[in-house]
């Protein structure tokens, strides 16, 4: 990875500090998650250049844009990055077409180059233009805000909880929308969020953040099915996999092909081959020593345990298991868990009560 | 009216217009220091930019007449420059006035400012303008309001004056012998007649100011 970002803060703060270092991926989303307070919002900023950190250091592949050791600070206006903060904060002097060519008006060459209408089509913003941004919903200011940093040439784009100002409805607008980012933009994300159905459906990469320190970073998975972390996610606790369509079938069921199994859905009208993310949470995954025949349960995968340790919900325990190389979580009661001798090593059967299509 | 009511009348006319002009360039830097400074300064600045507001013309002329008479430090740079003395001249009431209206200018400037608030300044960094461009391009759009009320009053106060300009200027005619002046000159002289000339057109102009004031001041808007 030769693009791969570079990420050093110390900022001490007299209620607060904040002391990360991370190595992250230089393409795909990689969420900050953590509780308000986390500090990924510092992080964030200071990833822009809006925050400086006495003792910091960032670059993007060979691109040094702080490297205080060296005396080196990159101001923000000279980073050719983008940010889309909480609210929109688009400028209410200017047309939504004005918002947008600020930033591509002033951009160097060095980053990501696109047409405006290319964009706006892109967002579904091309009937607004014209438009002022106080004619907008809360929605489509935040579409409007993202082509304005797109437009700005980024090489990196920094997301500041885009969706938490927006209520669900708006919300649901939106993802859609940074899922086709995630798809066609060669820049990498970082997007802060609380929200973990956000982390699981839109991160590639997640990096978990409390009272100002790294806890975990790693491939999403990775992340998600770490037992022995503090219950970041508690109640929902759980992976999320990527299973390819392999069939509709007759009875309005939608076959899902993922290297651990199979696994059926509602039918979901997607063409065949197309990848869909799922989020299997770990309280749906029930476990059983021989293979089930008298149960409605219809997805089943063999499984071998991984480890086991203590949740947050009491009398109960976090199963993690290895499904053909991918992880699988799964929280059974200890009494359960002790009836059946769950250890590590063992091979098992674990059955998947629902899943949850992440689109 | 009078031949020298009217030369006042242009007089004055004169000076609120070079004294505005001077008090926006003048005053939108001191409104955007305080605006954004957390200078421990900044209630001192912030205090001397007030004086005006709470003084009599009358001290805040004295001092000043102190400063630019010939012993005061004014008065010696302006004479080792050969430009001779202020006090008495239509420049020196240029200079006191701004003085005198700076708090009129400042102030709403530096609320509107401050009404901004450092989120917009924050995009426009992000979307790579230098701070001298997030000024002009960002910053002085949405603070207008601000700047046409500090505009209008430092217009409207520069124009009712009197203590300070008797301070500094005197009474010489079509030099600096303002509306107001002229009006105590009627009224000591008891020429009534032309004296309602004068104060009722001072009346009318800053009710239609005010009016227009409040009337056309947009509310603030916020960014969205």
């Amino acid at each position: 990875m030769s693009s791969a970002i570079q990420a050093r803060f110390r900022i001490e703060r007299r209620d607060f500090s904040l002391a990360v270092d991370l190595t992250l991926p230089g393409r795909g989303i990689t969420a900050l998650f953590g509780h308000s307070g986390s500090g990924k919002t510092t992080c964030l900023r200071a990833m822009a250049g809006l925050e400086r950190a006495a003792d910091g250091y960032f670059a993007i592949g060979d691109e040094v844009w702080q490297d205080e050791a060296a005396g080196c600070f990159v101001p923000t206006h000279q980073r050719a990055l983008g940010v889309v903060f909480q609210e929109a904060s688009l400028f209410p002097h200017l047309s939504v077409r004005g918002n947008m060519e600020f930033g591509q008006k002033r951009a160097s060459t060095a980053g990501l180059r696109f047409a405006l209408p290319e964009i706006a089509e892109m967002l579904g913003i091309d009937h607004l233009l014209a438009r002022n941004p106080a004619q907008l919903s809360g929605g489509e200011r935040q579409r409007v805000a993202i082509a304005r940093a797109l437009l700005a040439g980024p090489q990196i784009l920094l997301m500041d909880e885009p969706l938490a100002a927006l209520d669900l409805k708006r919300k649901l607008e939106i993802l859609p929308y940074l899922e086709r980012l995630h798809r066609e933009l060669a820049i990498p994300i970082i997007y802060v969020s609380h929200a973990p159905d956000e982390v699981a459906r839109l991160a590639d990469h997640l990096v978990l953040l409390d009272d100002g320190k790294v806890v975990a970073s790693g491939r999403l998975n990775e992340v998600l099915s770490r037992i022995d972390l503090p219950s970041a996610f508690a109640d929902d606790a759980g992976v999320v996999i990527e299973a390819s369509v392999a069939a509709h079938e007759a009875d309005d069921l939608t076959r899902l092909e993922f290297p651990g199994g199979t696994i059926f859905v509602s039918r979901h009208d997607e063409p065949v081959g197309t990848f869909l993310r799922c989020r299997i949470h770990a309280r749906d995954v029930s476990l059983a020593l021989v293979p089930q025949v008298h149960t409605s349960i219809l997805n089943c995968v063999g499984a071998v345990v991984v480890d086991l340790a203590p949740t947050a919900t009491p009398g109960h325990v976090l199963v993690k298991l290895d499904v053909a190389g991918e992880p699988l979580l799964a929280r059974i009661t200890r009494r359960s868990a002790e009836r059946l001798g769950i250890r590590p090593g063992l091979a098992l059967r674990a059955q998947i009560k629902a899943v949850a299509l992440l689109a | 009216m009078e031949s020298t009511d009217l030369a006042a009348v242009w007089l004055t006319l004169k000076l609120a217009t070079v004294v505005t002009t001077l008090l926006l360039v003048v005053g939108t830097p001191i409104a955007w220091w305080l605006a954004r400074t957390r200078s421990p300064f900044k209630g001192m600045v912030g205090a001397i930019v007030a004086l005006p507001l709470v003084l009599p013309p009358t001290v805040l002329g004295f001092y000043m007449l102190l400063t630019m008479g010939p012993h005061g430090p004014l008065g010696q740079l302006t004479q080792a420059l050969g430009l001779g003395l202020l006090p008495f001249t239509f420049p020196g009431l240029v200079i006191a006035s701004v003085f005198y209206s700076l708090p009129f200018v400042v102030q709403p400037i530096q609320n509107a400012f401050e009404a901004i608030g450092e989120r917009p300044l924050e995009v426009a960094a992000t979307l790579r303008a230098s701070p001298w461009d997030a000024f002009w391009s960002v910053a002085v759009p949405l603070a207008r309001p601000g700047f046409l009320s500090g505009a209008i009053l430092g217009f409207a106060h520069t124009v009712g004056e009197f203590g300070i300009v008797l301070m500094i200027g005197g009474n010489i005619p079509e030099k600096t012998r303002v509306v107001s002046v002229q009006i105590y000159d009627h009224v000591e002289a008891l020429e009534y007649t032309q004296a309602h000339w004068l104060a009722g057109g001072m009346v009318l102009f800053s009710f239609v100011v005010l009016l227009g004031l409040y009337t056309f001041n947009p509310a603030r808007r916020k960014a969205l």
